[in-house]
C-alpha cells in the first residue's frame, strides 16, 4: 500500500539489543536534550512589562467614535445589533432634546448602548454594517474580571474619551469607506459631509 | 576541651547544620522550579523578589496560612505522626556526615562533623528506613485508598531498593575498610575518588537513592496524575508542608551521603599543593563538598524533568532481577580483586 506521507514509519517489534536494554544511553541522550534546552532562549514573554506584537488590523475592544466637533456618531440605528452574529450589541434610542447639539450629532441617539464582551466574538460586523462611522474595533485588549456583569461594557466604557481619542485611522481607511459606496451597500448610506 | 565549651560547639554545629538543611531544603524547592521552566523554555518564579528569591518565603506563608484539615475517619494521632515522623528522620541523618575536616582555633580542634560513630552508614541506611514509616503511616491514618496506594507503593520500593543500595555500600565498605563516613572521606584523597573503584557501585547506588528518595523516575508512591498524590492526598495546610520538605532534605542529605562515598566529600585533587593553612583547607573542603551537593541536587532535578515515571512492575523488575543481581556482582568482583591485590 502506498503511504500517503514520506513521513509514515514501519513498527517494527524486533528484539532490543543489549545496549539498548541497559537504558541508560537512552537517559543521557534524553538528558543531553534537556540541557540543552537549559541554555536555550526562553520563549517567555513577561506580560505587562513586554507585550507580544498585535497585527496592525487586531480587532479588540470597541470605541463609539465621536465626530470632529465631539458629539456621538451613533444614531442607535441597530443595524450593528442585526449584524452581529453573536447577539451582543443592545441599545435604547433616544430624542436628541434641544440644547444637546453638541452631544449628538443626530436628532436620535443611544441613549443606552451594551455590549456584552462574554458574547462578542470580535467579528467586525458591526463595524462593517455602521453607516454612521461610529463603531470600531480597536488594538485594545478587554481586562479579565471577577463578575459577568463587569464584561458588560456600557457607554460608560465604549464612547471615544474627549480628552484623548482613540485613533482608529488603521481601520477606518479611505478603502473601508471606498467600500461602503458599493451598491451593495446601498443602504448602509454613508453621511459623507462629516467624514471628510 | 572543657565540657562547657564541648556543648557550645557541638550546639552551635548541630543548629547550622538543622538550619543549612532546612535553607537548602527551601531553596531547593525554588530551584526545582526554575530549573523545570528552564529545561522546558520557560522563565519560572520571578515575580517575589528579585529573580523570585522570595518565592520559598511566599510559599512557606502560604502553607501556614492554609486550612488545616484532619478527616474525621482517620486516626488522629497517627496521622500528624506521620509527618512529624518524615521531617524529624530526614532532618538528624545530616548528623553523621562530615562536612569538612577540622578547624584549629585557640589550642583546640573543632571537626566538623557533628559525631563521627564508627558505624556512620548503618546510621544513615537505619534512619532511611525508619524514614518510611512516616509515608506509611501518613497513607494509612489517612483512611483513603489512594493514600494507602501510595504508601503501600512506598514501602514495597524502598524495601526493595535498599536491599540493592545496601549491598553496593557494601562493596564500598570492602574497598575502604571502614564504617565511618570519617574514615571513608579521608581515605579519599587527591584522585583517589571511590568513583574510580567503584563505578558499578555508585551506579547501583544512586539509582537507589532516586527510588529512596522518592524522586522521578521513581516516584510512584506520590505519581500525581494516578493517586493524586498519594500518601499525602489527605493532608493540608504546615503538615502537606512538612511531606514535601522532608522531601528535598531527603534529596539535600542523599546528596550529601553520595558526595560523601563516591566524590571525595570534601576532598579536591590538587589542593593540597597549594601550600595553605590547615584552616584554609577545611573552609575550602566545606565549599567543595556543598559544590558537590548542588550538582547533585541538580542532577536530581535535571532526571526529573528529563525521564517519565516507571510502571510499578517495571520498578520491581529493575529492583529485584537487575539492581540486586548487579551489586552481588559487584561485591563478588570487588571481593576477588581485593583477594588477589592483599594476597
Amino acid at each position: 500500500m502506498q503511504s500517503l506521507t514520506t513521513r509514515s514509519k514501519v513498527a517494527s517489534n524486533k528484539k532490543m539489543t543489549f545496549v539498548e536494554k541497559l537504558y541508560l544511553p537512552a537517559i543521557l541522550g534524553g538528558m543531553r536534550i534537556t540541557l540543552n534546552h537549559f541554555f536555550k532562549k526562553k520563549v517567555t514573554i513577561s506580560y505587562p512589562e513586554q507585550t507580544r506584537p498585535m497585527a496592525p488590523v487586531y480587532r479588540g475592544q470597541h470605541v463609539l467614535k465621536r465626530d470632529e466637533n465631539g458629539a456621538e456618531r451613533c444614531t442607535a440605528c441597530g443595524l450593528c445589533a442585526v449584524a452581529c452574529p453573536a447577539e451582543a450589541i443592545t441599545m435604547t434610542a433616544a430624542e436628541r432634546k434641544p440644547g444637546e447639539e453638541a452631544l449628538y450629532r443626530e436628532e436620535k441617539y443611544a441613549s443606552v448602548y451594551e455590549i456584552n464582551m462574554l458574547r462578542c466574538i470580535f467579528c467586525g460586523l458591526c463595524e462593517e454594517a455602521c453607516p454612521k462611522e461610529a463603531i470600531f474595533l480597536t488594538d485594545r485588549i478587554i481586562d479579565s474580571g471577577y463578575l459577568r456583569k463587569s464584561f458588560i461594557f456600557g457607554k460608560d466604557i465604549l464612547v471615544d474619551p474627549l480628552d484623548k481619542p482613540i485613533d482608529v485611522s488603521v481601520r477606518e481607511t479611505k478603502e473601508t469607506r471606498e467600500f461602503k459606496t458599493h451598491p451593495e451597500f446601498a443602504h448602509n448610506k454613508l453621511n459623507t459631509k462629516s467624514l471628510k | 576541651m572543657t565540657l562547657s565549651l564541648f556543648i557550645i560547639y557541638k550546639a552551635v554545629l548541630v543548629i547550622l547544620v538543622f538550619l543549612i538543611s532546612l535553607v537548602i531544603a527551601m531553596y531547593s524547592t525554588y530551584a526545582e522550579r526554575k530549573v523545570a521552566a528552564f529545561m522546558q523554555d520557560r522563565i519560572g518564579p520571578n515575580r517575589a523578589g528579585p529573580f523570585g528569591l522570595l518565592q520559598p518565603v511566599a510559599d512557606g506563608v502560604k502553607m501556614f496560612m492554609k486550612e488545616e484539615i484532619i478527616p474525621q475517619v482517620s486516626n488522629k494521632f497517627l496521622f500528624i505522626l506521620g509527618p512529624s515522623v518524615a521531617m524529624f528522620t530526614s532532618c538528624i541523618t545530616g548528623a553523621v556526615i562530615p562536612w569538612g575536616t577540622s578547624l584549629h582555633i585557640a589550642g583546640h580542634d573543632f571537626a566538623l562533623q557533628v559525631t563521627d560513630i564508627n558505624i556512620g552508614i548503618l546510621y544513615v541506611m537505619a534512619v532511611t528506613s525508619i524514614g518510611v514509616y512516616g509515608i506509611m503511616i501518613g497513607g494509612w491514618a489517612s483512611n483513603n485508598k489512594y493514600s494507602l496506594l501510595g504508601a503501600l507503593r512506598a514501602s514495597s520500593q524502598m524495601i526493595s531498593y535498599e536491599v540493592a543500595m545496601g549491598l553496593a555500600i557494601i562493596a564500598l565498605v570492602m574497598t575502604t575498610g571502614t564504617l565511618s563516613l570519617k574514615g571513608i572521606a579521608a581515605a579519599q584523597t587527591g584522585w583517589h575518588w571511590n568513583i574510580v573503584y567503584q563505578p558499578l557501585g555508585f551506579l547501583i547506588f544512586i539509582i537507589c537513592a532516586f527510588a529512596e528518595t522518592n524522586r522521578t523516575p521513581f516516584d510512584l508512591p506520590e505519581s500525581d496524575s494516578e493517586l493524586i498524590g498519594g500518601y499525602h492526598t489527605e493532608y493540608s495546610s504546615m503538615k502537606l508542608g512538612f511531606y514535601l520538605f522532608a522531601e528535598y532534605i531527603n534529596m539535600f542529605i542523599s546528596s550529601a551521603i553520595m558526595s560523601t562515598l563516591y566524590f571525595g566529600g570534601y576532598n579536591m585533587p590538587f589542593i593540597g599543593r597549594l601550600g595553605l593553612s590547615p584552616n584554609t583547607m577545611a573552609i575550602l573542603g566545606v565549599v567543595f563538598l556543598f559544590a558537590k551537593i548542588f550538582f547533585f541536587i541538580f542532577f536530581f532535578m535535571w532526571v526529573r524533568w528529563t525521564i517519565p515515571r516507571f510502571r510499578f512492575d517495571q520498578l520491581m523488575n529493575l529492583g529485584w532481577k537487575i539492581l540486586i543481581p548487579l551489586s552481588i556482582f559487584n561485591m563478588a568482583i570487588t571481593g576477588f580483586i581485593i583477594l588477589v591485590l592483599h594476597k
